[in-house]
Formats: structure tokens, sequence, C-alpha cells
């Protein structure tokens, strides 16, 4: 068996996004700038695609800047509400403690250059509440930053709430969609959203390709300066089999969204009820407010890196919060944002699934991993310490 | 996975000496759960010789191979010689080691090397104190 359980770190692209490309690299390869005809073929099939975009976010076309992913457009958003609000004299941003590190390291640059920046507790469930926000508002805060879904811990915001918070009180609302958009409802105006963005190849698109959706009348600032893409706003030629694949992958996403979330969360919650079988395990994240592929766990006694390596070895391509297996010394700013304490965190395990994974996988992904766990808790001396009762157990 | 080499993953698949010693003449645990490995080695030492090793280590593939290699390079090893394994000389037994993964070969030096020094210790036996660096002088775990 190769069970491919980490869609959150990427996706297959569908056949039809593959398809959407193939002509836009072989007839259409014109450059959407040119004024003759190969051009200008490149040109409406952009400008189309625009269109078909927006009408997946439910805005208009002039708000969508395609860029190079997710990355770029949190970094475009951030540094462009900075931007606007140190014109006003404000210099106070709000973001919560688990962003990704788009974002993250974007506030923290901010930071240095003299922002301020307020990062709210996201309790032991992963949530933020409408609340937090409002309270934490100031009268020079320029920007609020939330994702829409975490991508460890699959925890799904109160977006539209915290947006109308931010819009009664006038500040800026910007939210890493990255984890969200092809999987969860979007519908910017409805959702209170000013500043949004996406990936491709975390709904069956290409890498490299994603958007920023900017409410109309928001100044941007360049992050790359150039040519007249994007009406002055990103600087490139087009990446026009990317954006091709892009929309094609979101439109098929968003055409079965109600039935995609029905399927997979339905496996999710299998795989869930499978796996706290295992003793002393914990389930990362609210179990109803969460994704309908993301299933994380925490298992005492055992490190991450080993676990995915022997689940490789069964052909589960599974990730983990680890240390180990990030390089650094510290596991997952997620897990430890929700309050799991080191040692847990080091023992994670996140299984993503899409809606191409099948129950028999589920089955199969739930046995492989309690032979993992079972296996490496035999050979643990922490786990033996929790054992024999020298060390209290942290989980049930 | 490329990210270690053959040998490493033949140790980390297929561990040697895994397990416990019931009454072992030397215990030695190095390593913290906080950063994520601990490693504790148990001798079995007969006429100044380690006649018998196990290991038990909660960490990452490469700290598991690291324990297996180096419980295979001082079994049957007189004590004198045990004392002189390095962890360059695991890592180098392991055919490398990525280099944020070194400290899993230092952790498995120093694990053998507490072991030794509580088998001195219970028995008695004087030694040379420089020759055990504590767990905490490598840094590994301050950052």
């Amino acid at each position: 068996m190769k069970i491919y359980v980490d869609n959150a770190a990427t996706t297959k692209m569908s056949r039809t996004a593959i398809d959407a490309m193939m002509p836009y690299m072989d007839e259409i390869y014109g450059n959407p700038s040119s004024l003759h005809s190969v051009g200008q073929s490149a040109n409406e099939a952009i400008t189309s695609a625009r269109e078909r975009m927006a009408a997946c976010l439910g805005c208009d076309a002039r708000e969508i800047i395609f860029t190079s992913g997710g990355s770029e457009a949190d970094n475009h958003a951030i540094t462009s509400a900075a931007r606007i609000g140190e014109r006003l004299g404000k210099k106070h941003i709000i973001s919560t403690a688990f962003e990704h590190h788009a974002v993250l390291h974007t506030l923290n640059r901010l930071e240095k250059e003299g922002f301020e920046i307020t990062l709210l507790d996201v309790h032991e469930n992963g949530l933020v509440t409408p609340q937090q926000v409002s309270d934490a508002i100031r009268e020079d805060t320029c920007l609020v930053t939330v994702m829409f879904a975490n991508n460890e811990i699959g925890t799904i915001q109160p977006i539209e709430e915290i947006g109308a918070v931010c819009r009664d009180k006038g500040v800026l609302f910007h939210t890493d969609a990255v984890q969200a958009v092809g999987h969860l409802h979007i519908d910017v105006n409805k959702q209170n959203i000013d500043m949004l963005s996406l990936s491709a190849h975390k709904f069956h698109g290409p890498k490299g390709v994603g958007a920023l959706y900017a409410k109309r009348g928001i100044r941007l600032t360049n992050l790359i300066e150039g040519g007249a893409q994007e009406q002055g706003r990103r600087a490139g030629t087009e990446n026009i089999p990317a954006i091709m694949g892009m929309v094609a992958a979101l439109e098929e996403a968003c055409n079965h969204i109600d039935e995609n979330a029905k399927a997979v969360s339905a496996l999710r919650d299998r795989l869930i009820s499978g796996l706290s079988e295992i003793p002393h395990g914990v389930l990362n994240g609210d179990a109803v407010h969460r994704l309908p592929g993301n299933v994380n766990f925490c298992f005492e006694g055992i490190e991450g890196e080993s676990l995915l390596l022997l689940l490789d070895d069964k052909g589960v391509y599974a990730s983990s919060g680890s240390a180990c297996t990030s390089g650094s010394l510290d596991p997952s700013h997620v897990l430890l944002a929700i309050g799991r304490p080191h040692e847990i965190a080091h023992g994670s395990l996140r299984l993503t699934l899409s809606e191409g994974t099948t129950a028999e996988e589920v089955d199969y992904v739930i046995g492989a991993v309690k032979e993992v766990v079972e296996y490496l808790r035999g050979m643990s001396p922490v786990w033996r310490d929790l054992v024999s009762g020298k060390n209290k157990f942290v989980t049930a | 996975m490329a990210l270690y080499s053959e040998k490493v993953m033949d140790h980390f698949r297929n561990p040697r000496n895994v397990g416990v010693i019931e009454n072992a003449d030397g215990v030695g645990e190095v390593g913290n759960a906080k950063c994520g490995d601990i490693m504790k080695i148990y001798l079995k030492i007969d006429d100044d010789t380690i006649t018998d090793v196990k290991f038990e280590t909660f960490g990452c593939g490469s700290a598991i191979a690291s324990s297996s290699m180096a419980t295979e390079l001082i079994k049957g090893k007189p004590v004198s010689e045990a004392l002189q394994l390095t962890n360059k000389a695991v890592a180098e037994a392991l055919d490398g080691l990525p280099a944020h993964k070194l400290h899993c070969s230092v952790l498995a030096e120093e694990a053998i090397k507490s072991a030794l020094k509580d088998y001195y210790d219970k028995n008695n036996i004087e030694y040379d104190q420089s020759q055990f660096p504590d767990c905490a002088s490598c840094g590994h775990c301050d950052v």
C-alpha cells in the first residue's frame, strides 16, 4: 500500500488542472503583454481566469492579484497594511500565536521596524474568539490577521465574526486562507474579509502559484517592482499555465465543496476514532471546528520523526510537528501555542486526507500507526517511566 | 528516505541490543524529553569486560540508530576500551549523520560513559573525573 496522507503539505494535481495547463505551454505560449495575436490569446485567458477565480471567492476580478503562492500573498497583504497604517501613525498589528511562518516572520520583521505586535492566545482547542480580537483592537491598530484554518491542527476560526468586529472598528482584516480555500466556502464580502491569501497546490492545483484578494480601495505596496502586470501591483510576466491550472482546480473544488467536505469529514472521524483507541494519545485541536481532512494527534512516550520513518516503511506518508523533522530544537509552535508540553509535542503526528482517500486506506493507516506507536513505546525509556509510575502521564 | 545513510536506516529499522538488563552492573541515562532525545544504556560487566549491553531510546531515527551502533561498538570490549568510544566513531560507523543530527552520536557516547561511571561508582573504583563530561556540557539543549 502507498497511502499519501500529507495533503496539508501539498496535494496531487488533478487531471482537470493538468489538462487546463497544457495548452498554455504548447499553443498559447504568448506573453499577455504582447500586442500580437499570440500574446492577446494569453491575455484573454488570464482575464477570464481572473473572473472565474473572483466568482469562486465572491469578489470582483480587479480585486485578484496572482502571486507565486500563499507566502507571497501573506507578505504582500501584511506589508501593505503596515505601510497604510504607518502613514496614519498606526503601528499596532493583531495576529495569533499559531499563524504560518509566512505571517509570523513578516510580523517579526515589522516588529524590528517599530511596529507593536499582539499575538492572541489560541487556547487549548486552537480557536480564537471575536471577543479577544475586539478587546485587543486599539486606536492605533492598523491590521488584524488571523488564519482561516490552521495548517497543523486544522481548526477553523470564526472568520466572519472576527471580520465583523474589524469592520465595525474600521481596522483592516486579512486572513491566510491557504488551508481553507477549496475546502470551505469562501465569500469575502459575506465573511467581512478585506484581504485573503490562497495557494493553488493545497487544492490539487500546481505549485508556485497563488493569489491575494485585496478589497477595492486598499492601497497595496509592491513587493516586486517592474512591469505593469497585475494592474501595476505585482511585476513579472504572469505564469499563465500555472494560473490556468490553479483556476481550473479551484472551480472543480468549489463545485464539489459540500460533497467533498461530507465524504472527507466522515473519513477523518473514522481515523480519529480509530487512533483514539491508542492509550495516552490526544487529538490536537477542536474536534468540531476542524478542516474536513485534518487529523493531528500527540502520543506520549514516542518521538515524531521515528514514527514518520517507520510509517514511511509501511507506505504511509505523513508529517509531524516534531523538532527533529524541522531541524530545530523546538517542536511545532502550533502545538506549543495550544499548550502541549514539549515532551508531548515531540510525539505528534499529522495525517491530512483528501477526496481521493478511501475507507480502506484509513483503516490501514489506523493499523499501521497503532503498530508503530506500540513498537516505539517498547523501546522508549520515557514510556517505561510513565508506565512504572515514576513520571505522570499528561493525557488520559 | 534519503535523509539518512543505508547504515543508519538499517540500525534504525533493526536496532541491535534493544531492551533492559535486570540488575545491570552499570546504567546510564542522558538527554531530556523536552529536547526530544533520551538514551538509557544498561551494562553487564564481568572481569572488566562488557559481556552484555542493552539500550532504550526515546528519539528520532538517528538517535535510535546511534544507540544501536554504540552498543555494537562496545559489546565484548574491555571497559577501558569502551571508555575510548567517541561520538565521531559512532557517526563514522553509521556512514555519517546529517549535521543537525550529530548531537545524537554525542548523546550515545555520553550514555555509554554515564553507564560506565555508574559501574565505577557502584564498585568504588577510582577514576579520572575528566573522562566523564556531563551531558549538559554539550549545550545542545540550551538553545
